[in-house]
């Protein structure tokens, strides 16, 4: 049987010809995300600033009133609601602010779910309530520091390990293409304005460690190719372990996709925002992998004797065949 | 590298059926079929996000626990001076700021005030240290400050019997498997599988349930009350649902009374008067006792019935009571009188509860959302491991079957450490997935090339899974670290990340290193290609 190979043999792709461009367009890409941060904001679900969901599916109809029911829902006197779509077209989110004074008394924020929702089914008899989800300002407040602790502390843990493991430049290179990924991810969220909940630091969990896996994978055929080739040119040594570890990318990355695109297109609703966060996150990690893991190196003065002289694994063998006779 | 003693394939394979045996309730929970029970039944939980049900965060008021042993250390000092031999007479009781301070009459017995409340400042237990500090100033003037230690000692304690209380109430409203978690010091997490409207528990939980008795002040003038003027001695305490006509505020006695903790029993009933709903109480002998001097000492005066500091009625004392039961009458439905029985039966909470966060999830919703993602994953898998097999032959086929074990792995070991299964625990699963995918790609590729550049077969396997093991260790123990910072910092969701991917890593190198190895190793032995289609 012939086998699948996607990448032909000894590809030979001058990647980092295009290293300027790129890193150009990555600085960009970086800024506009940071701007549009600003700008647009995200939009930020209960779990991180406090308020009640109600989350409906309209069942007997092929896609949700969001305009009447943003007016059948502001005009119950509890302020202006923030209606979304999600998954379905049928099925919406509903996030309105607390009432004043239910933080001390939280039968107002079940009055106010209770007269939405039974507003709704007077009005829709064919709608299901799916959930309603009340946090308090004081418990987002919390939620949102210890999710970005967690991030970030992640973050630095894997830094300093791969310095350990490999050399400073790599635990900064590592940081910095993580960063990117981030940034990118979150500007991503920013652009389309899908809620950012907890469930979404997860995904960002999961991206940041599928892109390390990747870059740990390309940095080690790195080190490996620079204890083998002591006199190469850092350019053209990164350029060969980029091409070295292209199968494996490749394979890899579409693994991985495969089983995401199911899960985006056959899975449940509510992990679709999730499910698109690492999706996302496959291409951002891969691309940052090769456009900024990699050529940080080269400014960051990494050269071959930065790694002590060793017996490669493959001259050892050879030594032995040889010695074996 | 390629040798497999015969004893430690036999370990091995134990250690894997063993694990991926575990995962079978689980799988046949999931579909819907029995599991026979005589057999140990290791099972992952799915969480509410997946399943439906009702989470409820709850959190104590940790400032009313310092205010109630303020409040029982002014009762106790006053009654250990006033039984001090000879009596100390003391005046200008103060509680505010936090702690006490009064002033001894007499210089002469300021020795004898500290001995006599000596006794009542030492900690819980063996502690040397002391609770509460004693200062004199002034010569005369007393101040006790609490120490920080024996306050949190003290929310610590108020919080456990939170939880008891907890725990019998909802056990009271007959849900099934409720879990009661403390969280930090002052929360407590309550989810409720299934359960849809959280209403009733919410209130049944929100109820402080303290019952107390004191009598009314009948000296107090009217315009004094309505402007909450109390005289000294009394407080003024609102009623609960004043009827038209009527005060709105009622003066009673601030000590003198006693409280309804003491009971045996609580029951919702009807009077035999007004046939309006009531709650007949039981106390017990203790409380009986007490109940019976306060009404004996007390006839044809009226005392007032209050709830969690709100008066449900005032009757009067027709006659001494000495049954040891009594009748709670107030504006009740049949509901909110069977509430209050519960609410009274399992004791008054220490603290009052609040609600600071609460989710509930449509049971539709949570098998819509089962189903939907049990075929997403299937489809998934199948499409990946065609995938892999197209591209890798013979050793994808042994990556996938160790694919397949690792998910079975995952999930007994979840099942029988008793983890629950939720929406950022199925992402722990995706990247573990990637994760044992990739290191079987590298370790392919890998054998792929060294075959490219002449390698004999065995040599070329060999070392395919040795340089590849580099990278794939690195990639997990940063996987770990990563994993365990989250576990210690992060919250709920974050946590259920970290701990389906702790698992997984474990069982993911296990499987698509160490099983796929002894496969491969054993068909080289066997089989002894000279080429590999790879």
């Amino acid at each position: 049987m012939k086998l699948l190979k996607l990448v032909p043999d000894n590809t030979n792709i001058h990647f980092l010809r295009w290293q300027w461009p790129f890193f150009i367009s990555n600085i960009l890409a970086m800024i506009a995300a940071v701007v549009l941060l600003f700008t647009h904001g995200l939009n930020l679900g209960v779990d991180f600033v406090g308020g009640q969901m109600i989350r409906a599916t309209f069942v007997e109809n092929s896609a949700a009133p969001v305009a009447e029911l943003r007016d059948k829902v502001g005009s119950l006197g509890y302020g202006e609601p923030i209606i979304q779509q999600f998954g379905k077209p049928n099925e919406v989110s509903i996030r309105m602010k607390l009432p004043e004074g239910s933080e001390q008394h939280a039968e107002l924020a079940d009055a106010m779910a209770n007269k939405i929702t039974s507003t709704l089914k007077q009005a829709y008899p064919g709608v299901r309530i799916d959930g309603v989800d009340s946090v308090s300002g004081k418990v987002s407040g919390e939620l949102f520091k210890t999710g970005m602790l967690a991030l970030v502390l992640a973050m630095v843990g894997i830094s300093i390990y791969i310095w350990a493991r490999f050399e400073w430049q790599f635990g900064v290179g590592a940081l910095f293409a993580l960063v990117q990924d981030l940034l990118l991810t979150i500007g991503m969220f920013s652009l389309t304005q899908m809620e950012f909940d907890l469930n979404i630091v997860a995904a960002l969990l999961t991206l940041l460690g599928y892109s390390l896996n990747d870059k740990i994978v390309v940095y080690d055929r790195i080190r490996e190719d620079m204890r083998k080739y002591r006199q190469m040119d850092m350019r053209v040594l990164l350029n060969l372990s980029v091409n070295e570890t292209l199968a494996r990318t490749i394979v890899t990355s579409l693994s991985m996709l495969i089983t995401l695109v199911a899960l985006l297109l056959l899975g449940p609703d509510v992990i679709f925002g999730f499910t698109a966060a690492i999706t996302f996150g496959i291409f951002v990690g891969t691309y940052s992998s090769i456009y900024m893991a990699a050529p940080i190196l080269i400014w960051l003065k990494v050269n071959p004797k930065s790694f002590v002289p060793t017996e490669s694994e493959m001259d050892r063998q050879e030594r032995l065949a040889r010695e074996r006779g | 590298m390629l040798d497999f003693p015969p004893w430690k394939r036999a370990w091995l394979w134990f250690v894997t059926l063993a694990f991926a045996v575990a995962s079978l309730p689980s799988l046949v929970s999931v579909a819907g079929g029995p599991w026979p029970s005589f057999l140990p039944k290791p099972e992952v939980h799915l969480g509410l996000d997946l399943a439906g049900g009702s989470h409820i965060l709850l959190e104590a008021d940790a400032g009313q626990v310092a205010k109630q042993r303020l409040e029982s250390m002014e009762e106790s000092v006053r009654g250990a001076l006033r039984n001090a031999q000879p009596r100390v007479r003391i005046g200008d009781f103060s509680s505010s700021g936090g702690r006490l301070s009064f002033m001894v009459e007499d210089a002469g017995q300021v020795d004898a005030a500290r001995e006599a409340i000596l006794p009542l400042t030492s900690g819980a237990g063996l502690s040397v240290q002391r609770d509460w500090k004693i200062e004199v100033v002034d010569g005369q003037r007393f101040i006790l400050t609490p120490s920080q230690s024996g306050i949190d000692q003290a929310v610590s304690g108020a919080m456990e019997s939170v939880t008891e209380v907890v725990r019998k109430r909802i056990d009271a409203l007959g849900t099934r498997e409720p879990t009661i978690i403390r969280q930090g010091a002052t929360r407590i997490v309550v989810q409720v599988p299934g359960l849809q409207d959280p209403k009733q528990l919410k209130d049944l939980l929100g109820k402080t349930a303290k019952l107390e008795f004191k009598l009314v002040d009948t000296t107090a003038l009217p315009s004094d009350i309505a402007q909450g003027i109390a005289p000294p001695g009394s407080e003024i305490v609102p009623y609960a649902e004043a009827a038209p006509g009527q005060p709105a505020l009622i003066a009673v006695k601030r000590l003198g009374g006693i409280k309804g903790d003491n009971l045996t029993n609580a029951q919702q009933g009807f009077s035999q008067q007004s046939n309006q709903p009531v709650v007949n109480i039981t106390f017990n002998q203790q409380g009986g006792a007490k109940f019976a001097k306060l009404t004996t000492e007390n006839v044809n005066r009226p005392f007032a019935i209050i709830l969690d500091g709100k008066v449900l009625s005032a009757p009067n004392i027709n006659e001494p009571i000495l049954g040891g039961s009594a009748q709670i009458s107030g504006s009740f439905s049949v509901e909110s009188a069977t509430q209050l029985a519960i609410a009274l039966k399992s004791g008054a909470l220490p603290v009052d509860l609040k609600v600071i966060e609460e989710r509930t999830v449509g049971p539709d919703l949570g098998a819509d959302s089962i189903t939907k993602g049990a075929i997403a994953m299937l489809v998934g898998s199948v499409a990946l491991m065609t995938f892999i097999m197209l591209s890798y032959g013979r050793f994808g086929a042994y990556a996938c079957a160790a694919l397949f074990l690792n998910i079975l792995m995952i999930i007994g070991v979840m099942g029988i450490a008793g983890t629950t299964l939720t929406l950022p625990g199925i992402a722990g699963f995706v990247l573990t997935i990637g994760a044992a995918v990739d290191a079987n790609v590298l370790i392919n590729e890998r054998i792929r090339e060294e075959r490219k550049r002449g390698r004999r077969v065995v040599q070329a396997v060999e070392l395919g899974y040795k340089e590849a093991s580099r990278a794939i260790f690195d990639a997990n123990i940063t996987n770990a670290i990563a994993a365990v910072l989250m576990f210690l910092f992060g919250s709920g969701p974050v946590r259920g990340f970290a701990v389906v991917l702790m698992i997984g890593i474990v069982t993911s190198v296990f499987t698509a290193v160490t099983l796929t190895r002894m496969w491969v190793a054993g068909w080289l032995r066997k089989a002894r290609p000279s080429d590999l289609n790879l």
